[in-house]
């Protein structure tokens, strides 16, 4: 194996680990809020590649603003999805709220089948993520340069929010004690929908560049993303955003350098991730970045 | 050197608070020892050491010649230790008589694929085990209740049922914490009543929790004060209440003045 | 007569009648009325087993597809000739002693039943380390990487090509004998000091701890009966649809068991066995919807994927609002039908 070679190999990973990375902190945001893992959280970026399509063709709306539209519409679909399916049943067990969730991604993967068909669409990628570039003797596609880059500038703009503004102060004291933060007298509702926007459209962004990446889309395209941003999350210390970002970049590397380094392992490559979270629960369940859980009786 | 029950310097820390330092106690089999504080100052967590819900940061729990520190609750229970929680923690969804029999699953013998095979020696442990805990219930005086839903009982029967199905499990030292919350001055006193009848029928050991002080300096033989964790007073009742650092800690909290 | 003599000789009626329907179809009945029957008694199997864990231990575990391919393969590899298997194994060869063993179906269903089990508990260490939500995803992920071994272990399972041309030794007898069985045998184990011990966990696994329960024990008791049933339902499922491969038995298949079970009511066996049999029923018969159909005048096209939209609506119809299902946490029983009874004949 050459350096080339490698180094290539390494920029692939982390792009992979950037879209992971997106995906993880909508996971990552809702559990810290709500404790739920939100199992429609992965079919959001199947919604928005749709979304994306159906701007870009039947509208034929330019990408700069589609992309950023169908980001919008995918955060204002995540709040709906909570009204709809979580808010009943915040006082419910916990065992419901998460079958609801998983209602939920079942019936969005199958309305995409009775709507558009299981066929998969191809994804009207912009020129520009296109063009394949020379770095050094490397060859690399533009795409994957601008994934970790808007990665990156999302996720400040998401710090920003959550660290400097009113409503991110809030969401913060609502993950870290949800039940004096109502008693408080914040309106927990809002901070949820927000949370949820967010959480969505940093999926959607995701959805749009996985999309862009391979470039088609099928109603089943978030279940594989889903389950390892999910694990990426849990990874990074789950409730933790900027341990969601970190563990998505060792999961993608991760996942990425196995296979480069160890061929073989090609077919195994799906179970890796699950291995990962297997190692982490049983060793460090707090996650890289995750403050110990305390249990109190 | 006792051999029945000592606590060996507890200590337990949360990150940087300490929650609970160098706890000592010895008891004696028989003995009714309170154990009082403002809130926050240790009390659960002591039991929570004791019970194996936490493992001390360091020190020793001993329990008839065995360190018995960090066994798992079931097994601490097992050896027969038994507490009730501060908010109530029944099996709301099942009946009375079968919140009980939960405490006598660790007497059974029979293997489960017995069970599942419904041989006639599970069936007799089951009549048994079914037979005692109703014993049970009269004794608590619940008999009639038996095949109420636990959750649906008064907030005073609860209380009463969470001592009953703690008895069940057959403990040689009772650890109640804060049995009396949440009663009328009424109910209170009959509950003193009964933990003072319930030793020494089964000549039973009590350690107890309780903020209502008329209802420990009225039961209890011996008192230990914790405050942020520290002891700051042990001795009889009396003394208690004479003695000027508890004095102290309870007017800084006038909470439980 | 007392109750206890009532009830045994009611049973006894109920099992001969079962009988004597089974009879008749395996009989005359149609081959589309055999399949539904069958599919019937598979779903109740796995639905009676999969609740035990799901509905009596409070937990949510997503991998009984797991268990269900393990049974299935191993059930299939044992009933398989030498030839067959030297036949099918056309990448790599079949790894001995596997290649050269062939037994009876039965056997294999108990050996398929063992293997699952075996499985449940290499996992059920990291398992049960976690609880909610976490606990979810372990298992959903251990169906993902038995589904990727599945595919990759080329020697064991041939890989992407699956098993094929399996005699279809399921009968209706083989079907409805296994689901008798896993009926009574987990009604015994859920009412007894065992099962007492799961609610406990179930409602408050600190409470239960305090009392002298140890979850670890209990959870894995049913962790492991209800893997071990999910593997015998696999051996069943294979010798039915006579082929098998890794994409057959996905997290899909677990959504359908999860269905059943909150609708037939989390933590009851009888509303397990109705929903079941509704599902089994209803699934084919709403296979309608997704065929083309032709009204005389005007032919509606069938929509793929719509069954599966109605399913989750009716799944997050029931969650939503009628939280206990069919029967709750209510079993039916002779007694309850002969009080009912009673009741109405005063009346
Ligand atoms: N599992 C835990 N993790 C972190 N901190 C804890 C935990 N359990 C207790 N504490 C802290 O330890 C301190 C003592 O708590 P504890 O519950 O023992 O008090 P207490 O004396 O029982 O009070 P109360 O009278 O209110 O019941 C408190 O500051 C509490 O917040
Ligand atoms: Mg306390």
């Amino acid at each position: 194996m050459t350096a080339t070679i490698l180094t290539q190999q390494f920029i692939n990973g982390i792009s992979l680990g950037s879209l992971y990375a997106l995906v993880a902190i909508g996971y990552t945001m809702v559990y810290g809020i709500l404790r739920l893992i939100n199992f429609a959280h992965g079919d959001l970026l199947m919604v928005a590649a749709y979304a994306a399509i159906y701007a870009v063709t039947l509208l034929s709306l330019p990408w700069q603003i589609s992309f950023p539209l169908v980001m919008i519409l995918t955060g204002l679909f995540g709040i709906l999805v909570d009204r709809v399916a979580y808010k009943p049943l915040r006082d419910a067990p916990r065992i419901s709220l998460l079958i609801s969730a998983i209602g939920v991604s079942f019936l969005l993967e199958n309305l995409a089948i009775v709507l558009i068909g299981g066929v998969p669409k191809g994804f009207p990628r912009p020129d520009i993520f296109a063009r394949v570039i020379d770095l050094w003797g490397l060859r690399i596609q533009v795409l994957t340069v601008y994934t970790p880059i808007l990665t990156l500038v999302l996720l400040m703009g998401l710090l920003y929010i959550v660290h400097r503004t009113k409503v991110g102060k809030a969401m913060r004291a609502a993950s870290k004690d949800f039940e004096t933060t109502r008693l408080m007298g914040i309106n927990l509702d809002r901070i949820i929908a927000v949370t949820f926007f967010l959480g969505s459209s940093l999926a959607a962004a995701g959805g749009i560049m996985w999309a862009m990446k391979y470039p088609q889309v099928n109603p089943f395209m978030g279940v594989i993303p889903g389950l390892k941003a999910f694990i990426a999350a849990v990874l990074g210390g789950i409730g933790n955003i900027v341990g969601a970002v970190v563990g998505g970049f060792v999961l993608g590397l991760g996942e990425i350098l196995i296979v480069a380094l160890f061929p073989q392992m090609a077919q195994y490559r799906d179970a890796f991730a699950f291995a990962v979270l297997i190692l982490v629960l049983l060793f460090r369940p707090t996650g890289i970045m995750g403050e110990p859980i305390t249990d109190k009786t | 050197m006792n051999d029945f029950f000592q606590l060996d310097n507890l200590v337990m820390q949360f990150g940087g608070l300490t929650a609970v330092k160098d706890f000592s106690i010895i008891i004696e089999p028989g003995e009714l020892v309170g154990l009082i504080g403002p809130n926050g100052a240790g009390k659960t967590t002591v039991f929570n050491m004791i019970t194996g819900f936490l493992t001390p940061t360091s020190g020793r729990v001993l329990w008839q010649g065995r360190d018995i520190t960090g066994w798992p609750p079931h097994a601490v229970t097992a050896q027969g230790i038994a507490r009730t929680f501060q908010n109530i923690r029944l099996f709301t969804d099942m009946t009375v008589l079968e919140n009980v029999m939960v405490s006598f699953h660790h007497t059974i013998r029979s293997r489960f694929w017995k069970a599942m095979l419904g041989l006639p020696s599970h069936k007799r442990e089951e009549k048994r085990i079914e037979k005692e805990a109703r014993a049970f219930l009269e004794e608590l005086h619940l008999g009639h209740l038996a095949d109420e839903k636990a959750g649906s009982l008064p907030y005073g029967q609860q209380r009463r049922l969470e001592i009953a199905r703690a008895l069940a499990a057959r403990p040689k030292l009772l650890l109640l914490d804060e049995p009396a919350a949440g009663m009328n001055p009424q109910e209170t006193m009959e509950l003193a009543k009964l933990v003072r009848e319930i030793r020494d029928r089964r000549r039973l050991t009590v350690f107890l929790i309780e903020h209502d002080m008329k209802f420990v300096m009225g039961l209890c033989e011996r008192i230990k004060v914790l405050d942020y964790g520290i002891t700051i007073a042990e001795g009889s009742p009396s003394e208690i209440q004479r003695h000027p650092d508890v004095i102290k800690a309870y007017l800084g909290e006038p909470k439980h003045a | 007569m007392d109750t206890s003599t009532r009830n045994a000789l009611c049973t006894i009626l109920l099992l001969a009648v079962l009988a004597a329907v089974l009879y008749v179809f395996q009989k005359h009945g149609t081959e589309y009325q055999i399949r539904i029957l069958n599919n019937m008694a598979i779903f109740i199997t796995l639905a009676v087993s999969y609740n035990l864990v799901n509905g009596f231990c409070g937990i949510l575990h997503l991998g009984p597809n797991a268990f269900i391919t393990i049974g299935a393969y191993t059930s299939a590899l044992l009933t398989m000739s030498p030839a067959e298997k030297q036949l099918s194994f056309i990448i790599e060869p079949l790894i001995w002693p596997l290649s050269v063993i062939q037994v009876p179906f039965a056997v294999s269903l108990i050996a398929g039943g063992i293997a699952a089990t075996f499985f449940a508990f290499l996992i059920s260490f990291p398992v049960f380390r976690v609880r909610g939500d976490y606990l979810a995803i372990v298992t959903l992920g251990f169906g993902e990487v038995v589904r990727v071994l599945c595919n990759a272990m080329q020697s064991l399972t041939n890989g992407p090509l699956g098993l094929k041309g399996l005699t279809p030794y399921t009968t209706l007898w083989w079907s409805w004998g296994v689901a008798v069985f896993t009926v009574v045998v987990i009604t015994k184990l859920v009412n007894s000091s065992y099962g007492r011990a799961m609610k406990a966990i179930r409602e408050d696994e600190t409470a239960a701890k305090a009392m002298g329960v140890d979850p670890f024990k209990h959870l894995l008791l049913a962790f492991l009966v209800s893997a071990f049933f999910s593997g015998v339902a696999g051996g069943l499922l294979a010798h039915l649809i006579t082929t098998i491969s890794p994409t057959l038995f996905t997290f899909f298949l677990t959504f359908n068991l999860l269905i059943i079970i909150v609708v037939g009511g989390l933590g009851s066996t009888s509303g397990a066995v109705i929903a079941a049999a509704l599902f089994a029923w209803g699934g084919e018969a709403l296979r309608v919807v997704e065929s083309p159909m032709n009204l005389g005048f005007i032919t509606i096209p069938g929509i793929p994927g719509m069954r599966m939209v109605l399913f989750s609506i009716i799944l997050m119809v029931v969650i939503l609002f009628a939280r206990r299902g069919i029967m709750g946490r209510s079993e039916l029983s002779w007694d309850r039908l002969f009080t009912a009874l009673r009741l109405q004949t005063k009346a």
